[in-house]
């Protein structure tokens, strides 16, 4: 496959799954906020979404403090965020556009109805009570794109390339929503606080039924820890991604005839230090260090990954 | 262009609906005018849903935009397009051996049919090509041919495309969007299918691969890249033919051989179906500020390391200088009378010719030699005396930047239009492949001027297209239709 269009294949997955994430991050911070407004301290959410989504600095060069309305404008519409929803999805139509020959008519049409629609999105349509209605859209569209994906695209490389790029972004989401929260992890004190807390932890992925099928138990701090990055049965954990990251580029590799790189060393490690990996011995090293360690080492894998791949 | 004479109505004749069009004029006499503009607003979503666009950039608006498209079919009867196809294929065999003649031997103008100056001096001509054959000596192996209709049995060539002519994707698009609209109406004729264009195309190209390339060379389509007008047809044609559409940056020389950046490595491209001009083909010949082009991609083509197609310095043979030499060139190669008129052309460097375009300016068309898209045109019956005399000036100081044609009043054909059915000018283009062989799939595209009147049928300038019917007889069986048209009048 042309170097080009893996590249396009890869980033019009990963914009997709942002833009999903972001649409999770929101729809968390805002019920968060909700309730920690008779707390008082509802900014800290939306500081906290911000920081996740790692585009806080340009943030705060434009707008004076993370108000909800601030927040919400910055994370849906504004184009000097590169991981803003509506930033994602002409990102990734304009990927996908590049390679039309690539993908399926129903990748496409998921991605250019959906840009079709928020190009005439008003602000109204996401304020107050027409938000969760917006996110959940948001969701939707993306499950729809990531589906047809998954539905229509034949296995071969141009699809491995588009599993990649979900699943990298989707590590990458995981960590980044687990390490806001870092501090909940250190304590053991059980608060109806953290109680919150934890179950926004699970609802942004997705994972509060997971937890109970698979805990059977109250909500602890430590199993949540675990859940999110150790079990394999939970789709968004980091050892479920990873795993399928490593997987997906072995598959890469035995369709070149095994020809292999740096980014496939990496993968592999990152993918078995989670498959084997022991939630105590994480807590112990400390939360925030270990999920550090881990978003840089991502980092490094897509770089090694666009070194070996497309910039030869 | 001319209002004053009456424009052939290729729907009705004066003695009744032609037969051809005989089930079309039942239909829409049928159909309520509510139900065509829901379906012409279904076409619009259809068309916006699968992103056939054509790209708009700098001026401002939406930048990817709908070429409108007219829901009446334009019907062609089968035995005018045999007598179309026929003259189609004459005329690009001879427009191939005009081209191979002129990078090569120069028999035609060492023959005085043509004046040197006419080819040599002219910015179409490419010295970079001299003394090179392309396999099986083509050089335009897509052409797409502009043909007017005055008549009944006449037929006008308005203008060769021999560069990279564009429009197929919508040739193909539009009969499924009208296979998609109106399945009954599609059912009730025999229509011929256009569908296998694209493997007509790839046949084509995979012909006229460098003999080394063996049974499956690699073709792929070179591509300005998103912000060209006619991407989505780059994306459409690769797609359909299974090949990749590349960049300039996806592609690489080395030792005069090109290759493309893969996943797994380079690999070796043996054929390119170009849509980026010559001037930016290859930056180490060409011009040196293009960013689109493959530098030593001339390089490789010169050492028969690959084919471009069109060849470069193809567009010599489709100048508007040497057009009124085309039917010359017919005689001259093939021993043939030529099948397909020209329009009459005055080209204003001869004496002769120019005394009389400036004694009849109110009653011609004068256009720029070099000019395309309907821009700088004079349409004297319509223009003013200030602007006459403005065209008067200008041809006399630079006689050889023009040309002259006698105003033609183009067919129409019904359209949708705001008050109601009415008829609309149009043109068609239909697209000659040539290869080992030649090959035409009937039909083509047509574009209608949508404003009343109006003889422009660019898409830049307010121009629509309509879904070609060639049908595989001389009409639909439809008793009584005579009969009932001649009461409802």
């Amino acid at each position: 496959m042309l170097s080009s269009t893996a590249d396009n294949l890869f980033w019009a997955a990963r914009y997709a799954e942002r833009a999903g994430n972001v649409a999770r991050g929101i729809g968390v911070a805002s019920r968060m906020a909700a309730v920690s407004a008779r707390l008082g301290d509802e900014v800290e959410e939306w500081r906290a979404l911000l920081t996740a989504t790692g585009g806080d600095g340009g943030f705060y060069r434009k707008y004076e403090a993370p108000t909800e309305e601030a927040t919400i404008h910055w994370l849906v519409f504004d184009p000097d965020n590169h991981s803003g929803i509506i930033p994602c999805f002409e990102a990734a139509r304009r990927n996908g556009r590049a390679v039309r020959t690539a993908l399926t008519v129903d990748m496409w049409e998921a991605l250019n109805d959906s840009w079709n629609h928020l190009r005439q999105l008003t602000p109204e349509a996401v304020e107050g009570e027409a938000l969760p209605d917006f996110l959940s859209w948001v969701r939707d569209r993306v499950t729809l794109f990531n589906g047809a994906s998954h539905d229509t695209m034949l296995r071969t490389e141009a699809w491995r390339f588009v599993h990649l790029g979900m699943m990298l972004e989707r590590a990458d989401n995981t960590a980044r929503l687990l390490d806001v929260r870092h501090q909940l992890f250190a304590q053991s004190d059980d608060t109806v606080a953290d109680y919150v807390q934890l179950q926004a932890v699970l609802r942004s992925v997705s994972a509060v039924r997971s937890y109970q099928w698979i805990y059977r138990d109250r909500l602890s701090a430590k199993r949540v820890a675990e859940l999110l990055l150790l079990r394999p049965e939970l789709p968004r954990s980091l050892a479920a991604c990873h795993g399928q990251v490593s997987k997906t580029l072995e598959a890469i590799a035995e369709g070149q005839g095994g020809r292999r790189g740096e980014c496939h060393r990496i993968a592999g490690l990152l993918a078995a230090e989670l498959r084997y990996g022991r939630i105590e011995e994480i807590l112990d090293e400390g939360l925030h260090e270990f999920l550090t360690r881990t978003i840089a080492r991502t980092a490094e894998l897509g770089a090694a990954i666009e070194e070996f791949y497309i910039k030869h | 262009m001319a209002q004053s004479k009456i424009a052939f109505d290729e729907m009705r004749a004066e003695d009744g609906v032609r037969a051809a069009y005989a089930e079309i004029e039942r239909w829409l006499r049928a159909t309520p005018r509510e139900l065509l503009d829901r379906k012409r607003r279904e076409a619009e979503l259809l068309f916006r849903r699968i992103g056939i666009t054509f790209a708009v950039y700098g001026e401002g608006g939406d930048p990817e935009r709908l070429i409108p498209f007219d829901i009446i079919p334009r019907i062609i009867a089968r035995s005018e397009w045999d007598r179309l196809a026929v003259g189609l294929r004459q005329r690009v065999l001879a427009l191939n051996a005009f081209l191979a003649d002129v990078y090569g031997k120069q028999e035609i103008i060492k023959a005085g049919k043509i004046p040197a100056a006419l080819v040599l001096e002219n910015e179409g001509y490419r010295a970079e090509m001299v003394g090179i054959t392309p396999p099986g000596g083509v050089f335009t192996q897509i052409a797409g041919i502009d043909m007017v209709r005055t008549g009944p049995d006449e037929f006008f060539v308005l203008e060769d495309n021999c560069r990279t002519p564009s429009g197929v994707s919508y040739m193909l698009e539009n009969r499924e969007a009208m296979l998609r609209l109106f399945p009954r109406l599609c059912a009730r004729h025999k229509i011929a299918p256009v569908g296998r264009y694209p493997e007509e195309l790839l046949t084509t190209l995979k012909a006229v691969a460098p003999a080394r390339a063996g049974d499956d060379p690699t073709v792929v389509i070179l591509t300005p890249g998103p912000y060209n007008s006619a991407y989505y047809e780059h994306c459409f044609l690769a797609d359909e033919m299974g090949v990749e559409v590349v960049e300039g940056n996806d592609l690489f020389v080395q030792d005069q051989v090109v290759y493309m950046r893969t996943t797994a490595g380079p690999k070796r491209v043996d054929v390119v179906y170009r849509r980026i001009d010559d001037e930016f083909l290859d930056p180490e010949v060409f011009r040196p500020d293009s960013l689109v082009g493959v530098p030593g991609l001339m390089g490789a083509y010169r050492a028969g390391n690959v084919t471009l197609a069109n060849a470069p310095g193809a567009g010599i043979a489709d100048d508007k200088a040497i057009y009124p030499y085309v039917p010359e060139m017919v005689r001259f190669y093939l021993g043939e009378e030529p099948l397909l008129a020209n329009v009459p052309t005055f080209l204003c460097e001869r004496d002769e010719d120019r005394k009389y375009v400036l004694s009849n300016l109110d009653k011609l068309v004068v256009k720029l030699a070099k000019g395309s898209g309907g821009y700088g045109m004079l349409i004297g019956p319509h223009a003013t005396k200030e602007m006459r005399a403005e065209f008067h000036a200008r041809i006399l100081a630079k006689p050889h930047d023009y040309i002259a044609q006698p105003t033609l009043a183009l067919s129409t054909c019904p359209t949708v239009a705001d008050q109601g059915i009415a008829p609309r000018h149009v043109d068609l283009r239909p697209f000659v492949l040539s290869g080992k062989e030649v090959r035409i799939v009937p039909g083509g595209l047509t574009r209608v001027a949508l404003k009343e009147g109006s003889l422009v049928v660019n898409s830049s300038q307010g121009g629509g297209t309509k879904d070609t019917w060639v049908l595989e007889d001389e009409g639909p069986d439809v008793p009584m239709a005579q009969s009932q048209v001649q009461a409802a009048r």
